[in-house]
């Protein structure tokens, strides 16, 4: 039998995990991606990764670890693959570390590790502020070694569009398109692994790259394949808005002792260090005294809310407040927080060594993806999936410096998952379906290149951004999701009307946005409709008419199908794997 | 205020075989603009300056925080990334041209697939035995740390190679970037074992030889990395390879 050919789509810290793995096995990987995989999106990731090494003295455990996970994510994960992941970090950091990640040191040449958010253990190693940036580009240094050695072949600036799937369900290949030529081609495999990340650009601006845009995952639920979990989305406590996205501004800030503050009186127009201490609302410290600014994401962004659209406390009337490190020595700053503290004065022009940042709540992380079991395989037959893309390791709500680790986790067993599905697998039938998908795919570039309308894919998009920003991140009300859903079915109306201003075939960068758009509409509802049926208020997901956790009826993984009916998806419910610690409730402003 | 607006000369080619030419751009000035935010107006509304309708401008970008590497162009004369090139720090009209020294793909993209061709030649990776669990990695003291960081932060932008003017076809040179990995893996503990290696990759035609010390390398370097340092470094190292590898015949 030949060797089994697996795909790889996306060239993160996910994907290279996949394809690391596969080549170590003595498999042969083709690896596709949009951008040249050193520039993805893992780039981002500035605070570190955990792993309960206890190399502090604190009695830190794998256990305490797999608790804080399950705690943030307000008991939605599956416990089985979440204590897999947790008891497996040890390793995967000393991995890195053996790969030449620049980690911090102590004096005595150990790993140093800071403080998280949602845990008391100081469990994150970091290489200064650009962890994702240094741990991505480990992993394509081992990557671009297998590629010398003949055992990765890279389709860099090449789009995946969809699955080839045969008469019997199975998958047997991708269809691509070349980002430059624009050439439509089908590649045959025995298994793929998406590894295609975030879905930010469904809400316009976010902190997510450009290349973010869950199109690859859309078109594979359109095709088939359950998508879990949608309505968890992460919306980042500190972020620096801005005009073509928001940056973030790393959780590190306040594990290195960052404090989130507004002045007490609103509208306060003093110079900032003029404003004494007792005239300052520490709001995170007064109102969650064990965690202080350390709780988790889902739980700072809301109080931020509140103070700004309650209280009225934001910065000058407006939709701010201030993340101060001011009171920290340059020295430390500079070695522990250096990127950060460089990007925020690059793009906003103040000096945040001198004066405290101005930060606000920004769309950041889908806790939801593909749906995948234990093997991460979806239900899709030989279509595997790992990193951000699927939603089993972080339940409602993510822990910082956790997404790092899950999709390195991910990665190291979709790879030899896929392997060995592969080598069981029996050949296809003819071409397997590949000829007809091709046709669907040419089929849906000739209509968009024909299409004569007055809409502008651009503007579509900042439309659907806006609506989704509105109705489906901190605060949702149902009213106000039916409206989403109903603006996003508007939207997939005139989509029908797009007039593309570039019909050239040639690198065609709109062409392939446009592309994109419908399958951030087509996920988009996934996450509204799944918001508006979940009717309690669990890790990022809060609705104020139903402030409570339901474990009753809602203690279940939502799982969305693609129907292609005006009414929308599908929904059903699985249980949740709660086997190891029992739900109990959540909240930060005591001890657990 | 609300008149104030922002104007753009932003230079086309719609594929490497047809014509340049230049458009001009007038948009709504907003507090915040970079060059990326402008060119995501201008394919929202794609109308030049004199009101003809236009395609939207190709331009390669990602992440938009200046860690990606994608967006490097140059603008008003100078290589530099796009994102964090803010419109009020910048002269008007803003100049937009695509790298000068990269295959041209369309208008500001262009092809820098050569640095990662580079990248391979000097063997830029830790061999690391396997990915099975190892224990501990070697002990790293602080000191050493600090010093690799600064090259492990290189975003393959290739401004250091762009204004590089031995960076050409006649030299081959591999440019600074590559060199600043040498000596980041050199200085590694295991990383070291293919230290004769890469200097000998370093030793012939477009290797170190060919630097001529401009030092507009480290000028352009939007990560401040210290490449002439580098270069100078390696520069011995390559020496003194060249020495025992003539005194071994």
């Amino acid at each position: 039998m030949a060797a089994p050919r697996i795909i790889v789509i996306g060239g993160g810290l996910a994907g290279l995990s996949a394809v690391i793995k596969i080549a170590e096995a003595g498999g042969t990987v083709d690896l596709f991606s949009i951008v040249p995989v050193k520039r993805s999106h893992s780039v981002c990731a500035q605070g570190g990764i955990n792993a309960a090494k206890n190399l502090k003295g604190e009695g830190d455990t794998t256990w305490q670890h797999f608790d804080d996970t399950i705690y943030g994510g307000d008991f939605l994960a599956n416990q089985t693959p979440v204590k897999g992941m947790c008891e497996a970090a040890p390793a995967v950091i000393d991995l890195l570390d053996r790969m030449g990640v620049p980690f911090n040191r102590t004096p005595e040449g150990l790993l140093d590790f800071r403080r998280f958010g949602g845990t008391l253990y100081h469990r994150t190693a970091f290489a200064g502020a650009t962890t994702g940036q240094q741990l991505l580009y480990a992993l394509d240094e081992q990557v671009r070694r297998h590629e010398s050695e003949g055992k990765v072949r890279k389709y860099e600036g090449w789009e995946f569009l969809s699955a080839v799937i045969d008469s019997q369900g199975v998958a047997r290949g991708i269809t691509a398109m070349d980002l430059r030529s624009m050439e439509l081609r089908s590649f045959p495999a025995d298994a793929i692994i998406l590894a295609t990340g975030g879905v930010g650009a469904i809400f316009g601006k976010s902190t997510n790259s450009v290349v973010c845009t869950g199109s690859a995952q859309s078109a594979i639920f359109q095709q088939g394949a359950y998508y879990a979990n949608g309505e968890f989305i992460q919306v980042h406590p500190t972020s620096i808005p801005g005009e073509d996205k928001l940056r973030l501004m790393s959780e590190s800030a306040r594990g290195e002792g960052g404090r989130v503050w507004v002045p007490r009186a609103a509208g306060d127009k003093r110079p900032v260090k003029q404003i004494p201490q007792s005239e300052r609302f520490y709001f995170l410290e007064e109102w969650y005294p064990k965690y202080g600014n350390l709780v988790p994401r889902d739980v700072a962004t809301r109080a931020i809310h509140k103070v700004v659209y309650e209280l009225g406390l934001g910065l000058e009337g407006q939709p701010m407040v201030y993340l101060d490190l001011t009171h920290i020595d340059r020295a430390t700053l500079d070695h522990k927080l250096g990127g950060i503290l460089e990007i925020y004065e690059k793009f906003v022009g103040v000096d945040p060594h001198l004066e405290p940042m101005k930060i606000f709540p920004g769309m950041h992380y889908t806790m939801g993806g593909l749906w995948v079991d234990f093997n991460q395989m979806t239900n899709i037959p030989g279509i595997f999936a790992a990193g951000e893309c699927e939603y089993q390791y972080h339940g409602a709500n993510r822990l910082g410096a956790n997404s790092l680790l899950s999709c390195i986790y991910g990665g190291f067993h979709a790879g030899p998952n896929a392997l060995n599905y592969a080598k069981g697998l029996q050949p296809a039938e003819g071409d397997g379906g590949a000829a007809a998908e091709l046709a669907r795919q040419a089929e849906i570039n000739a209509s968009l290149l024909h299409s004569e309308g007055t809409e502008n894919p651009f503007r579509l998009w900042r439309e659907l951004g806006k609506t989704t920003t509105e109705h489906a991140t901190v605060l949702r009300y149902n009213k106000g999701l039916k409206q989403a859903d109903e603006k996003i079915q508007d939207l997939l109306d005139r989509y029908k009307k797009i007039n593309l201003s570039d019909k050239s075939q040639w690198a065609n960068t709109s062409f392939a946005f446009t592309r994109q758009l419908y399958n951030m509409l087509q996920l988009s509802r996934v996450v509204v409709l799944g918001a508006l049926l979940r009717d309690e208020s669990r890790g990022a997901h809060f609705k104020p008419d139903f402030p409570e956790r339901n474990d009753e009826k809602f203690l279940k993984t939502t799982k969305a199908s693609f129907t292609g009916d005006v009414a929308g998806p599908r929904f059903e419910y699985e249980e949740v794997d709660t086997q190891y610690i029992k739900p109990r409730p959540r909240r930060y402003d005591a001890a657990k | 205020m609300a008149d104030k607006t922002v104007q753009l000369e932003i230079k086309r080619q719609a594929s490497p075989e047809a014509p340049e030419m230049w458009e001009k751009f007038e948009l709504a000035w907003r507090p915040g603009m970079n060059v990326i935010s402008a060119m995501m107006e201008i394919a929202a509304n794609p109308v030049t300056a004199e009101g003809h309708q236009t395609t939207p401008i190709a331009y390669d970008s990602n992440c938009l925080e200046e860690i990606c590497g994608s967006c490097a162009m140059r603008i008003n004369g100078r290589a530099r990334m796009a994102c964090s090139s803010l419109v009020e720090n910048l002269e008007q009209p803003i100049r937009v041209e695509p790298l000068s020294k990269f295959p041209l793909v369309r208008d500001l993209q262009v092809d820098r697939s050569v640095l990662f061709e580079n990248l391979k030649a000097v063997k830029a990776w830790v061999p690391v035995d396997g990915t099975y669990d190892l224990g501990s990695g070697p002990r790293v003291f602080p000191q050493q740390q600090e010093a690799n960081y600064p090259l492990s932060n290189c975003i393959s932008c290739t401004c250091c190679m762009e204004v590089c003017p031995q960076f050409n076809p006649a030299t081959g040179f591999v440019g600074a970037a590559t060199i600043a990995q040498v000596k980041l893996f050199n200085n590694h503990p295991t990383g070291k074992v293919f230290k004769e290696e890469r200097l000998r990759a370093l030793a012939g035609d477009g290797g170190i030889q060919e630097c001529g010390y401009a030092q507009n390398c480290v000028e352009a370097c939007p990560k401040q990395i210290p490449l002439t340092n580098a270069i100078s470094d390696i520069g011995r190292d390559v020496m003194v390879q060249k020495v025992k590898d003539w005194l071994r015949g």
